[in-house]
């Protein structure tokens, strides 16, 4: 794509304007997945597992058929009729399996039948008249367990061409790369550290449960209204689920409240779909809480080796990992990813990283942001500043003399492009954070990380009003105020106040295709997209400015709002402004409207440097943290309130993975605290006001210089934190979260 | 099952409904008088989003019974404006982006405007304190503090 | 001719090579030339690759051009939250 429309001065982008969903989100009139009702509608609830492995020999559903207030109840057999489309297999029948059991209920939480009733509470009391016969099979949750040869197997055959022979079934997919010779490097280095770490499985913690509102007819045809980050993918699956044509279903997305990952596929939707095709009325389902944590898709648990040799004046002589990553009873954990970013900051000579995905009797992980890559930062991370602690060496000196920059061969293989870890780290060595004094007690930490971030396939279009307004549609769900990034992007290239600018999230009805908002690639895409269709309209509106005034296109150009001569030699005629030019539109061509549909490949990678000051309490354990500073690469910030805001999200969320957050399982497989109070999610009182440095080095892909900001902030956090906390507690800290218990034990340990 | 029958007094209003005696008073707000900026996320009274004051006070109102309401005075976030002026906390939260999805915002605002109510000087530890029990995911909570604490410097300037 | 770097997983597919040679001047046909060198990599391009032409990483499209001499990256499928 020619990006010979590079910007670097603007009026728009850059500032801070209010949001335009802020009045709804202000007074409670925002719609979310929960907030609707349709006429006739039914209340739908989901019958789960209670057990982590059992075969289901049988499901009597009679009695609940029989309650007068059932109108329908489903179970995996109402899929299995469904004529399916050919070819449904891989991811879609992954996800089948996942949101209806088949064979086996494979976690605690799994679901099995499902009924609609006349309201709420009929349908929660309904769920106790179905009859589940299970036979309780052997079930396994550690990832290191899982791989042993003992484990017990939780679907033969589904490990793909990737896993060397001899491992176990659970093991499904391995990923190995590097260059150079490691054994050489270590030969090569004054110090060696190798050490083991172990992260919990954590939860995105949305506040908003998954909510939705399905209508499907039996003439195929169906309307779902849900909470999503991405509403065409969950078209496309649901369809495919339920045996009807894609565009037969058309799919609204609510205001989300929250997703991080997590609402980038379905669980409840195909559900609610398939009751209320059985009931012929609306369904609506709305998951607690306890079902949230017990069945969505947490993030993996990973289990690691990191070995990394440092010479005296701390040159990384050699570098390698090993990741296991455990992501539930299906193929998916992101161990390529974890292995593919660990070492992803440092220029290495010699680097080896192998990553395995692996299954176990947990709930399908999902996405949450930047999947996979924080852990692999917290081992390696924290193996860097104990090599910096041995050999006297400050962590942000050793980590600029081995930062990647333009022209540094990546770990994962290829040449980076312009990338802004140096400046993160220069500016991290500027910051008064780093030079400030610490208090008896407290500890420093800082940590890099890496995120890819991604473009995809997008969609949007913009129209023009007579009055000379605009109205954007973009199909990526609002997640973290989009719409006024949207709003900033489309105003400067038109030239009309931001105020004037509508942006709506159409349904898949209303435009092609766009993949999730995920992948930190919103303001990216959308934005190029909205870039580019505003250029579109552009393009037209100085095509009417020439024929009014009867001279040719390539001599008027746009500036400030108006079509003007493009130099002397053009004419001599006054700027024609865009509400002069709408206001004739009818009749001088009819509407103007701008379009873009492509996929844009030109993301951009994206750096972050993260200062954490720790307290750690010797008598509890319990840590504190006291300072925080995130320092990350925007490449360009659109509104930059909502890129601090992302900063500063992904520093809590971190905070939490580190110090607080964990999926705890029993003994029999089950999820011990599946509710807010047990699974404890960081509280205003937990945290410090948390600074931020936006770092601008543009992205060379994108017209106005962005990178995706969403998920690189939650990538050093967990490293940074342990850091800080090891140094607080003088004990190196190799097991997330670090609970008050683990960190008594590590000083009892430490003597 | 018979239901009760309920009278009670929401954003000034007099309302009544029907309910059944397991059903909150969320649920009454949500479900029978279509109040839904009231959010449940968690039924547990661990996050807050449900947060309206009963009587003057700050409550979960996943954790009490629709029933209850009889005879009470209601506030929620859909009584907070005044006509179209907005209360100076809804306007902070806009001015200083203090949202980001929005779905923790209502219980967030109707829990801020309780403590300026108590304390119109409060500390940024008090602030967070109070605002413990209202969990935000998205902000990191940053942003909330300090328009919590802008709004109100600003009230005690006017008063 | 365009020299692709595998990650060394893919080695068994290709008989130890981690470096193999191809005609092509885009990333459909890249991919559409190591299968036919190579058919084992049919799985892990079935399975979602991505291509990284002179550091750029190309998540999907087939189009791309690929310029004479560019250095190539086959990755895996890049995924995001």
């Amino acid at each position: 794509m020619a990006l010979d429309d590079r910007k670097s001065h603007f009026t728009f982008v850059g500032t801070r304007p209010n949001r335009p969903d802020g009045l709804d989100k202000v007074t409670g009139r925002a719609r979310f997945g929960a907030d609707v009702t349709a006429p006739g509608m039914l209340f739908g609830a989901i019958l789960r597992s209670p057990h982590a492995h059992a075969r289901i020999v049988r499901i009597d559903t009679s009695k609940a058929e029989a309650h007068r207030d059932v109108k329908a109840v489903v179970t995996r057999a109402d899929f299995a009729d469904v004529p399916f489309k050919p070819g449904l297999e891989g991811e879609f029948w992954n996800v089948l399996e996942n949101v209806m059991a088949g064979e086996k209920a494979l976690y605690d939480g799994h679901a099995v039948a499902a009924v609609a009733a006349s309201s709420a509470l009929a349908a929660r009391d309904a769920l106790k008249l179905i009859e589940v016969e299970y036979e309780v099979l052997p079930h396994v949750t550690d990832v290191d367990k899982a791989m042993a040869p003992d484990a017990p197997v939780i679907r033969e055959g589904a490990a793909d061409y990737s896993v060397p022979e001899g491992m176990h079934p659970n093991v499904v997919r391995y990923h190995e790369s590097g260059h150079g010779d490691v054994e050489a490097g270590f030969a090569e280095a004054d110090l060696v550290i190798e050490d083991h770490f172990v992260t919990e499985a954590t939860h995105q913690g949305y506040i908003e449960p998954h909510a939705c509102l399905a209508s499907l007819g039996a003439d195929g045809k169906g309307e779902l209204w849900c909470c999503t980050q991405g509403h065409w993918i969950v078209q496309k699956t649901c369809a495919a689920l339920l045996g009807i044509e894609t565009a037969q279903l058309r799919v609204t997305a609510s205001e989300i409240g929250g997703g991080f990952g997590g609402k980038t596929t379905v669980f409840i939707e195909p559900v609610a779909l398939a009751l209320s095709r059985k009931a012929n009325r609306p369904v609506k389902i709305v998951m607690s809480r306890s079902e949230v944590l017990r069945a969505t898709g947490p993030t993996a648990s990973a289990s690691m080796d990191v070995k990394i040799g440092m010479k005296k004046d701390g040159t990384i002589t050699a570098a390698q990992g090993v990741f296991r990553l455990q992501g539930g009873a299906f193929p998916g954990a992101p161990g390529d990813m974890t292995a593919m970013c660990a070492f992803a900051p440092y220029n290495l000579t010699n680097v080896r990283q192998v990553g395995y995905d692996v299954m176990s009797n947990r709930p399908k992980q999902a996405a949450y942001r930047a999947p996979g890559a924080p852990m692999g930062a917290f081992a390696v991370e924290s193996v860097i500043d104990e090599l910096c602690k041995k050999l006297g060496l400050d962590p942000v000196e050793v980590r600029l003399k081995n930062a990647v920059r333009e022209g540094t061969k990546a770990s994962y293989g290829p040449t980076y492009d312009r990338i802004g870890l140096v400046e993160t780290l220069e500016a991290a060595k500027a910051h008064p954070h780093y030079s400030a004094p610490l208090k008896p007690g407290q500890g420093r930490g800082v940590a890099c990380g890496f995120w890819f971030n991604h473009g995809g396939e997008t969609s949007v279009s913009l129209a023009l009003s007579e009055d000379g307004s605009a109205q954007l549609m973009v199909g990526t769900p609002d997640i973290g105020g989009s719409r006024a990034s949207m709003a900033l992007m489309a105003a400067e290239v038109l030239g009309i106040p931001y105020e004037n600018i509508r942006v709506t999230i159409a349904d898949t009805a209303t435009l092609g295709y766009n993949d999730v908002s995920h992948g930190s690639r919103v303001t990216y895409a959308s934005g190029l997209a909205t870039i580019k269709a505003a250029q579109h309209a552009v393009e037209k509106l100085c095509e009417r400015a020439a024929a009014k005034w009867g001279i040719p296109v390539d001599a008027v150009k746009w500036e400030n709002g108006c079509a003007v001569p493009s130099g002397p030699n053009a004419g001599d005629f006054d700027p024609l402004p865009l509400a002069e030019i709408t206001a004739d539109m009818g009749r001088t061509g009819g509407p103007i409207s701008g379009h873009f549909e492509a996929t844009p490949e030109g993301a951009g990678v994206s750096f972050g440097t993260h200062i954490v000051d720790a307290e750690v309490d010797p008598e509890t354990g319990k840590t504190s943290i006291t300072r925080y500073t995130v320092i990350q690469d925007a490449g360009k910030a659109i509104h930059p309130a909502y890129v601090e805001g992302q900063f500063q999200g992904g520093a809590a969320q971190g905070i939490g993975w580190a110090l607080n957050e964990e999926y705890i399982y029993g003994e029999d497989g089950r999820l011990q605290n599946p509710v807010f109070l047990d699974y404890r999610i960081p509280v205003a009182s937990d945290l410090p006001m948390i600074d931020t440095v936006i770092v601008e080095v543009p992205n060379p892909g994108h017209p106005f210089g962005v990178r995706g900001v969403g998920e690189t902030g939650i990538v050093p956090p967990l490293a940074a934190i342990a850091n800080a906390v090891s140094n607080a507690a003088g004990v190196r800290m190799r097991q997330l979260p670090m609970s008050p218990p683990r960190i008594l034990a590590a000083l009892k340990g430490n003597g | 099952m018979t239901k009760h029958h309920v009278t009670t007094t929401v954003n000034g209003d007099t309302v009544e409904y029907l309910c059944d005696a397991r059903e909150t008073l969320l649920d009454c707000l949500r479900d029978k008088l279509n109040l839904t900026g009231a959010k449940e996320g968690c039924g547990t009274g661990d996050c807050g989003a449900c947060s309206v004051t009963l009587d003057g006070r700050l409550v979960c109102s996943c954790l009490v019974l629709g029933v209850e309401a009889e005879g009470k005075q209601i506030e929620t976030i859909e009584g907070m404006a005044q006509g179209e002026t907005l209360h100076p906390l809804q306007r902070k939260f806009i001015e200083h982006a203090a949202l980001q999805c929005g779905v923790c915002t209502p219980g967030v605002l109707v829990a801020a405007k309780a403590l300026l109510e108590k304390n119109p000087d409060p500390t940024e530890e008090e602030a967070r304190y109070w605002l413990a029990g209202n969990l935000c995911r998205c902000t990191g909570y940053d942003k909330i503090i300090r328009a919590v604490l802008d709004t109100a410097a600003e009230l005690r300037e006017a008063s | 001719m365009v020299e692709v770097h595998l990650w060394s997983g893919l080695r068994s597919l290709t008989g130890g090579q981690e470096v193999v040679q191809v005609q092509a001047a885009t990333t459909g046909e890249l991919l559409r030339e190591l299968v036919r060198l190579h058919p084992q990599l049919q799985a892990p391009i079935d399975a979602g690759v991505s291509v990284a032409v002179n550091g750029r990483i190309i998540a999907a499209g087939l189009s791309e051009p690929i310029p004479e001499g560019a250095e190539v990256y086959l990755m895996q499928r890049l995924r995001g939250g």
